[in-house]
């Protein structure tokens, strides 16, 4: 193998050495980069720059070039609100109804889901029996699609659904979850905490194993109770974890469209249209096609997932310094 | 020698392609979706147009509906379309259309699709010839007759207003049982016919779109007061967000509907999936407050793109499409509603099509002529796309209560408002 290699090496190393002769040693890592750098700038630098640039045009054709510049009046459209808390009394009602019911969805389901991915983990961190398929059991959903998941749940709460007809036998009687606002927000919550759960327990599993063992048996020696050991010892050991958790969620439960999409299609009325929705139908699915609004929307989650990823460095900063 | 081997193979290789791209076919790609078998049908009768002209090769490429809405014009805008497509936006579409009219007979495309080809000029007018209206649609009442038997109420009269239809089908509907009196597909052109019956005028006096006045909002009151107190299926309206579509066709067919307001497309459909499970017939469009008993005219058709490497090519393959007998054909096979004049005059024998469905379609055919002129024009406004949107995502806020008709209203109106400037 090495007598294979080695002239190989030699035919690239004659270019390279002249390469660094020409450029010095601290100039030639750009070249390493370079192939990465060409990548990143095609695939996501420059359509974060066309963003941008649509963001400011009007209009509805789809080549830039077409499209007149209105400067920042798109921003100035979602922003036009007399009472910010009250979507009837903004322009864009839709975009504010949007992020409303993102808001909402985003606390209720991370804060459920990080609250039970913690149970779960710490459960299954625990000698019980068959933990092997418990831990095979929370995962799965994970493994499913979008659209499945939200298929399968469309299917149970559906008005002849499997949920309603069980409900029937027992003698409570069926309801008709999905033409119902509260009812359909809270199972687009409910469903999106079951399809993700697994991927949190799994991190946090990893958390809590990674703990060592000997602090609990200090602990233990100490007659600590079980309550004072989770707040004294897990916790704080397992907060760097329980951050990463914490961010990714919230990240992923602000861009959340597939699953609810599929599930209840934003309704009904707008009672589970989200932020990326929003942004899809301005986009892509209306008429006219209103690409400059939707760009302009999208460069606002932008910005809110900028900030939640900069708490994160800084949280973790604050956790390493610590 | 080498070099004489050379140059023979070399002039060989020339003379080769030279011969092959005198020989090679005009390809024409033709972007189609079905509501039924429309695209099986069309591929076997472009074969025989294929055989007829050998120097062009039509390419069916079959795709879901919805690549037709949402990719078709990104692709048209890119410049990256096919050469043909059957379209449903017929007006909209109308900047990227390849006028066929240097190609075809004028005389006879005119007298044979007369006001449908004024759909496909969209807002740009003029008298170009655009599309061919390959299937003509129009929106009507589906009654479970059945079920009026088994609660003993009489069918109401041809005349007999959406008020006597919601009434009629609450009684049948508690008699027998059956989970919802009535439904409407969730879609801005269904409701459209109702509207008018109750008196929206859509357009001004100028002619320019605003969608909502008196009658518009008499309309969606009813609609909505209908959706509180059960006679309507909240299924459809309220079980779905955004403009999406969504139509109570499997309700119906499971027998869970007493009346359905959809359209002739759906008759393929219900004669297949309903079979003998119960008697079903179609009656039209029901009268409204302000006299009119309109339904929607609509369709899809088949249109030319100016992009197209081969306009004449693309042309022959419309033209060829257009003609009476072949029109004829198509329209019985695919068991739609013919545009074509002459071809709706003489009759259509649709194939395979049970007692049952052809009476529908007759029965639809027939409702044409109580198409108001409205409809007519809001069917080739370009920006209708746009007025169908408002009126699901608006209408739909009102039924589930976060917005009062009023608000609706209001909001409509500005959504309407803020479309045109934009798409000035």
């Amino acid at each position: 193998m090495l007598q294979i290699l080695t002239p190989l090496m030699r035919i690239i190393e004659i270019p390279m050495l002249a390469l660094q002769r020409r450029l010095g040693v601290n100039k030639l890592a750009w070249v390493f980069l370079m192939p990465n750098l060409v990548l990143f700038g095609l695939f996501a630098f420059l359509p974060v720059l066309l963003n941008v640039a649509y963001s400011m045009t009007g209009g509805d054709n789809v080549l830039l070039g077409d499209r007149p510049y209105v400067g920042g009046r798109n921003f100035g459209l979602l922003a036009e609100c007399d009472n910010f808390l009250d979507p009837n009394s903004c322009r864009e009602d839709k975009f504010w109804r949007a992020i409303w019911n993102t808001s909402w969805f985003v606390t209720l389901q991370v804060g459920i889901m990080v609250g039970f991915s913690l149970l779960t983990a710490i459960i299954l961190n625990r000698d019980i029996r068959a933990r092997g398929f418990f831990r095979s059991v929370f995962f799965f959903p994970v493994l499913l699609s979008p659209v499945v998941v939200a298929l399968i749940w469309k299917w149970i709460l559906q008005r002849h659904g499997v949920l309603n007809a069980f409900l029937d036998w027992t003698g409570i009687g069926g309801y008709n979850w999905l033409v119902d606002a509260q009812w359909a927000f809270a199972w687009s919550v409910f469903i999106s905490v079951w399809a993700h759960m697994g991927f949190y327990t799994l991190i946090l599993l990893a958390g809590l194993q990674a703990i060592p063992r000997d602090v609990y048996e200090a602990a233990l020696m100490d007659r600590a109770s079980p309550w004072r050991t989770f707040r004294r010892i897990t916790l704080p050991l397992l907060s760097p974890t329980l951050l990463v958790v914490l961010v990714l969620s919230l990240i992923k439960g602000v861009q959340t469209f597939d699953e609810v999409y599929a599930f209840t299609g934003g309704g009904p009325g707008t009672a589970t249209t989200f932020i990326i929705q929003y942004i899809y139908e301005e986009g892509f699915a209306g008429a006219p096609r209103l690409f400059g609004l939707a760009a302009a929307a999208s460069l606002v989650v932008a910005g809110v997932l900028v900030l939640l990823t900069l708490v994160q460095l800084w949280a973790n900063r604050k956790n390493v310094d610590a | 020698m080498k070099s004489s081997l050379l140059k023979t193979s070399a002039l060989a290789t020339v003379f080769g392609l030279g011969a092959t791209a005198a020989f090679a076919a005009d390809e024409v790609r033709f972007m189609c979706y079905s509501d039924g078998n429309e695209c099986e049908v069309y591929e076997d009768v472009l074969s025989r147009f294929e055989a007829d002209n050998p120097e062009i090769d039509v390419i069916v490429d079959v795709v879901p509906y919805q690549a037709i809405l949402e990719n078709l014009p990104v692709q048209l805008a890119a410049g990256t379309g096919p050469d043909i497509a059957k379209v449903t936006d017929l007006g909209g579409l109308n900047q990227y259309y390849l006028d066929l009219a240097p190609h075809v007979d004028r005389g006879y495309w005119e007298s044979a699709f007369g006001d449908t080809l004024n759909w496909y000029r969209g807002a740009a007018g003029g008298d170009g010839i655009y599309g061919m209206h390959s299937q003509l649609t129009i929106t009507g009442g589906f009654v479970n007759a059945t079920l009026f038997e088994q609660a003993g109420v009489a069918l109401p009269a041809s005349d007999a207003s959406w008020s006597d239809w919601a009434a009629a089908a609450t009684k049948v509907a508690k008699a027998t049982g059956t989970d919802f009196p009535m439904a409407i597909d969730r879609s801005g052109h269904r409701v459209a016919g109702p509207a008018i019956s109750y008196g929206a005028k859509l357009f001004d006096d100028a002619g320019d779109a605003i969608l909502v006045d008196d009658g518009f909002t008499a309309f969606t009151q009813q609609f909505v007061d209908w959706h509180n107190d059960g006679t309507i299926a909240r299924d459809v309206w309220a079980g779905q967000g955004g403009a999406t579509y969504q139509d109570a066709a499997q309700e119906f067919i499971n027998g869970e509907l007493v009346f359905y307001y959809s359209g002739s497309w759906q008759v393929g459909r219900m004669d297949k999936n309903v079979g003998d499970f119960f008697d079903w017939k179609v009656v039209g469009s029901p009268c409204g407050p302000s006299g009119a008993c309109s339904g929607m005219p609509g369709g899809a058709g088949i249109v030319g793109f100016e992009q197209t490497k081969h306009p004449k090519a693309v042309a022959a393959v419309i033209d060829y499409l257009a003609q009476e007998d072949v029109y004829a054909e198509v329209t019985a096979r695919t068991r739609n509603l013919p545009a074509h004049s002459a071809v709706a005059t003489k009759g259509v024998e649709f194939q395979d099509a049970s007692p049952a469905a052809a009476d529908a379609l007759s029965a639809f055919a027939a409702d044409l002529s109580d198409v108001s002129p409205i409809a007519f024009a809001y069917q080739g406004y370009a920006g209708n796309r746009a007025m169908y949107g408002i009126t699901v995502e608006r209408l739909s806020q009102a039924i589930v209560g976060e917005l009062s008709v009023a608000e609706a209203m209001e909001r409509a109106s500005s959504d309407l408002k803020a479309a045109l400037e934009e798409t000035k």
